[in-house]
């Protein structure tokens, strides 16, 4: 399969109609993209504009999801759509909500972000954000270009990522706790951390549903919950 | 405590994907062709066509307009031999014997094998008369086992309601969707096993169409039946499996959900999403 067979249809509106929905949806991905990377970037440099910034952005990406699904709708009630194209409208009506909720987690990133620049800057934690964050920045990146291009291998790549994620997410809470231990004075600012760490690797398991939806689109196989080493 | 426990042992089972049909166990399959070719004169229309017809089953052919499905449905009741130039290669098996076997008595093959066609095609006589004729021709005689089967039937096609008051009135008064249903009504009066169904619904408006659909979906209770439509939303609807056919030839050939949500070929995921091919 590939990108311009949804071009190919006798009904040239329907060719249009799909073609809408791919591309807003990529819209939407690209400004979720710039989002997460914006949250990352005004939390480890205590930035409140930029941070005031992601939440303007976040009601722009709430009513984008409420466009596309209305749009998917639409053709869904005037096409009954079948095989690939009914394959693609599905895949864009879950991935549509997965980027709203990254939408919302970089949202609460944000939060934490002025939260912290009010109590003046705290290395700790800081470094493991930035390493997280442009993890998984790269891994929506890759979801969202192999959403663009059909592109199961990079699809599968991502879902693999998403497990060295976690494991970086289990390593850097590990040490944030224990520093917490040694001097618990500063435990509420090492927690704002922790919660933006922790909706990191919730964008990351949304870049691998993405990643998993695309893999569905062009395979027509369904590997949500599938151990790893059988995908 | 035990609401909870019901939540927790409730569970939405997964489908699980029919077995393709050409793999199904010797006596769920009730038809078979074995390398099925048909020439009209000297074109040839059917290539190698090998399939199993699942008993039981709504089975239905898609494809564009000449590709076969309606010569190949034909071929099943031998209504192709009142085609002069038409001749045959391969077999065709039913409930494991040849249908083109020279001692098979096709009047008895076609009442074993009844057929539906495009348009309603009533007799001029009464709704009741309609009914009754193939049980007159088989030599039923009795008014009361007649009168218990037309009965029958039309209740079968779902009729009955509808024209329990007036069976003495003549059939061509009916609605295009009555009259089709009649006729499906006149065609298991007979009691066949199979019912081929050549696109039943596209003189129909969209009402007559789902009654239809409903009917056939509990007609497969009792029967095997295959069915050529044109519309592909109804073979998605009605049928458990789906061929998709071009050119003569049997393309693809799966259960219904397959054909419809992920093809195996670049032909019929063309077909079926409507685009060039």
């Amino acid at each position: 399969m590939s990108n311009d067979e949804f071009a190919q249809h006798i009904s040239r509106q329907f060719n249009d109609e799909l073609e809408e929905v791919r591309s807003h949806l990529l819209t939407m991905g690209g400004m979720v993209e710039k989002q997460v990377a914006d949250a990352v970037s005004s939390l480890v440099n205590a930035d409140s504009a930029l941070a005031l910034d992601v939440l303007t952005i976040e009601k722009k990406i709430n009513s984008m999801e409420l466009a596309i699904d209305e749009e998917c709708t639409r053709v869904i009630a005037l096409r009954q759509p079948a095989a690939s194209d009914l394959r693609l409208l599905v895949v864009a009506t879950k991935a549509n909500i997965d980027l709203e909720r990254m939408g919302d987690e970089a949202s609460k990133i944000a939060k934490m972000a002025i939260k912290l620049s009010e109590d003046g800057v705290l290395p700790k934690g800081y470094i493991e954000v930035r390493h997280i964050g442009a993890h998984v920045c790269t891994m929506l990146h890759d979801a969202l270009d192999a959403f663009a291009r059909f592109d199961a291998d990079l699809a599968l790549q991502v879902v693999h990522e998403d497990r060295a994620v976690d494991m970086e997410y289990e390593s850097a809470m590990r040490q944030l706790v224990t520093f917490m231990m040694e001097d618990p004075r500063y435990i509420t600012r090492v927690l704002n951390v922790l919660w933006s760490l922790r909706a990191l690797e919730r964008i990351g398991d949304h870049a691998r549903n993405i990643a998993e939806h695309v893999i569905y689109l062009v395979k027509g196989r369904d590997v949500r919950h599938l151990p790893l080493d059988e995908l | 405590m035990t609401s909870k426990i019901s939540i927790l042992s409730t569970s939405i089972p997964i489908k699980k994907l029919p077995q393709h049909p050409n793999e199904l166990p010797a006596d769920e399959i009730c038809m078979e062709t074995k390398d099925f070719n048909l020439f009209y004169g000297e074109k040839q229309a059917l290539h190698n066509v090998n399939m199993s017809i699942a008993k039981k089953k709504v089975t239905a052919f898609i494809g564009p307009s000449g590709c076969g499905k309606s010569t190949l449905l034909r071929s099943f009741n031998r209504m192709n031999d009142l085609v002069d130039s038409c001749h045959t290669q391969g077999q065709i098996l039913f409930e494991k014997n040849d249908i083109f076997h020279r001692g098979v008595d096709v009047t008895d093959l076609r009442r074993r094998v009844g057929m539906v066609f495009q348009k309603p095609n009533p007799f001029p006589k009464t709704i009741y008369e309609n009914v009754a004729y193939g049980l007159r021709i088989q030599g039923i005689r009795k008014k009361r086992i007649i009168d218990e089967r037309v009965e029958w039937a039309l209740k079968g096609a779902a009729l009955w309601d509808e024209v329990k008051d007036r069976l003495n009135e003549n059939a061509l008064g009916m609605s295009g969707g009555q009259q089709q249903r009649l006729v499906i009504a006149r065609t298991i009066a007979v009691e066949p096993e199979v019912l081929l169904l050549d696109e039943p619904c596209s003189a129909l408006d969209p009402i007559s169409t789902l009654k239809v659909e409903e009917l056939i979906n509990d007609l497969k209770e009792r029967y095997t039946i295959v069915i050529v439509t044109h519309n592909m939303q109804q073979a998605a609807r009605v049928s458990d499996y789906t061929a998709f056919m071009y050119l003569g030839d049997m393309v693809e050939y799966s259960d219904t959900d397959t054909i419809f949500t992920n093809p195996g070929k670049k032909q019929t995921e063309d077909y079926i999403t409507g685009r060039y091919g």
